[in-house]
């Protein structure tokens, strides 16, 4: 074996896992928040007032890295659901399931946000423009592989089914981020590019960089989190989730 | 600082998605920490119960 794949079958142990996600969540916590708080302060009080929008501009700061992350988090979820259905693996499996709820929050907050940004600015909570429909069935997907993996008995077949759910579900993926271009509806188009210019001034693009940089590491924490208390309930019989279920006092977990 | 607050006017609408952010990642947070208790208490009762009946049947 290669090096990579021994460092992938040996992080995939479950008690590896378990140890290694266990040291780094706080620190990934403690990231997000520290950058997250810059980001917040450069984009609510340094970033100056938008010449057209005024003030009610400065939610883009949470809703673009949130929409961001709710197709970041989709992707994340399909790649493992691929790898848990072609090669079985368990972690993938775990990580599949574990960020279906985290980016179902994101594409919450997402389609929140925007909705009290579109009352000011465009005269309306919501209209069925293809970007905000898309991006409603973005949530509906997370929250079908959410309800599918908790409808069925044996964790793994659950598992197993949401993952194939979740897979057929990445049509959606280009349709969100291509509807702007493809369908000339209501929504604005791409304003920061990877290729190209952004169309942003810089005083404006740092922050939300920034707040982008911060969710994803939040959604790293946060999946990890989960996933570590999912392989603790699965492997619950194993020697290794006995031992730390017999040094966990109670209320210190 | 009103002036902040006021956000030219748009502060309800601003400060409001904030608190939907924050409250969303706060409950985010929070849900695999409470669902972690939960596990660790039913694995120290399974084995418990395991130990009580090796105990009775010894």
């Amino acid at each position: 074996m290669n090096t990579l794949t021994l460092w992938f079958h040996k992080f995939g142990s479950p008690p590896t896992f378990h140890r290694v996600t266990g040291l780094l969540i706080p620190w990934l916590f403690a990231a997000a928040l520290l950058i997250g708080l810059v980001g917040l302060y450069g984009g609510l009080v340094l970033a100056p007032a938008d010449y057209q929008q005024s003030d009610a501009y400065r939610i883009i700061f949470i809703h673009v890295p949130c929409a961001w992350m709710g197709l970041f988090a989709y992707i994340f979820m399909a790649v493992n659901a691929f790898i848990a259905l072609v090669w079985r693996i368990k972690i993938s499996e775990i990580l599949a399931m574990a960020s279906a709820p985290v980016g179902a929050w994101f594409t919450a907050i997402t389609l929140a946000t925007g909705a009290i940004w579109g009352k000011p600015m465009w005269g309306t909570w919501w209209t069925w423009d293809a970007r905000l429909t898309s991006e409603l069935v973005l949530l509906f997907l997370f929250l079908g592989v959410i309800g599918l993996y908790n409808a069925i008995e044996d964790r793994r077949q659950a598992a197993r089914a949401a993952a194939f759910l979740g897979l057929v579900g990445i049509v959606n993926v280009p349709i969100v981020h291509f509807s702007v271009s493809w369908w000339n509806t209501l929504h604005q188009g791409t304003t920061v590019r990877l290729l190209g210019p952004s169309r942003i001034d810089s005083s404006m693009l740092w922050p939300l960089l920034l707040l982008a940089l911060a969710t994803h590491i939040w959604f790293f924490a946060s999946v990890f989190a989960r996933a570590r208390v999912s392989l603790l309930e699965l492997e619950g019989g194993k020697e290794w989730a006995r031992e730390i279920a017999l040094a966990t006092e109670p209320g210190h977990e | 600082m009103n002036e902040f607050l006021a956000m030219g006017g748009y502060g309800a609408y601003v400060w409001s998605s904030y608190a939907i952010f924050a409250l969303a990642l706060l409950i985010d947070y929070i849900t695999p920490r409470l669902r972690n208790r939960r596990v660790i208490a039913e694995l120290r009762g399974r084995m418990k119960r395991q130990q009580r009946r090796q105990e009775k049947s010894a």
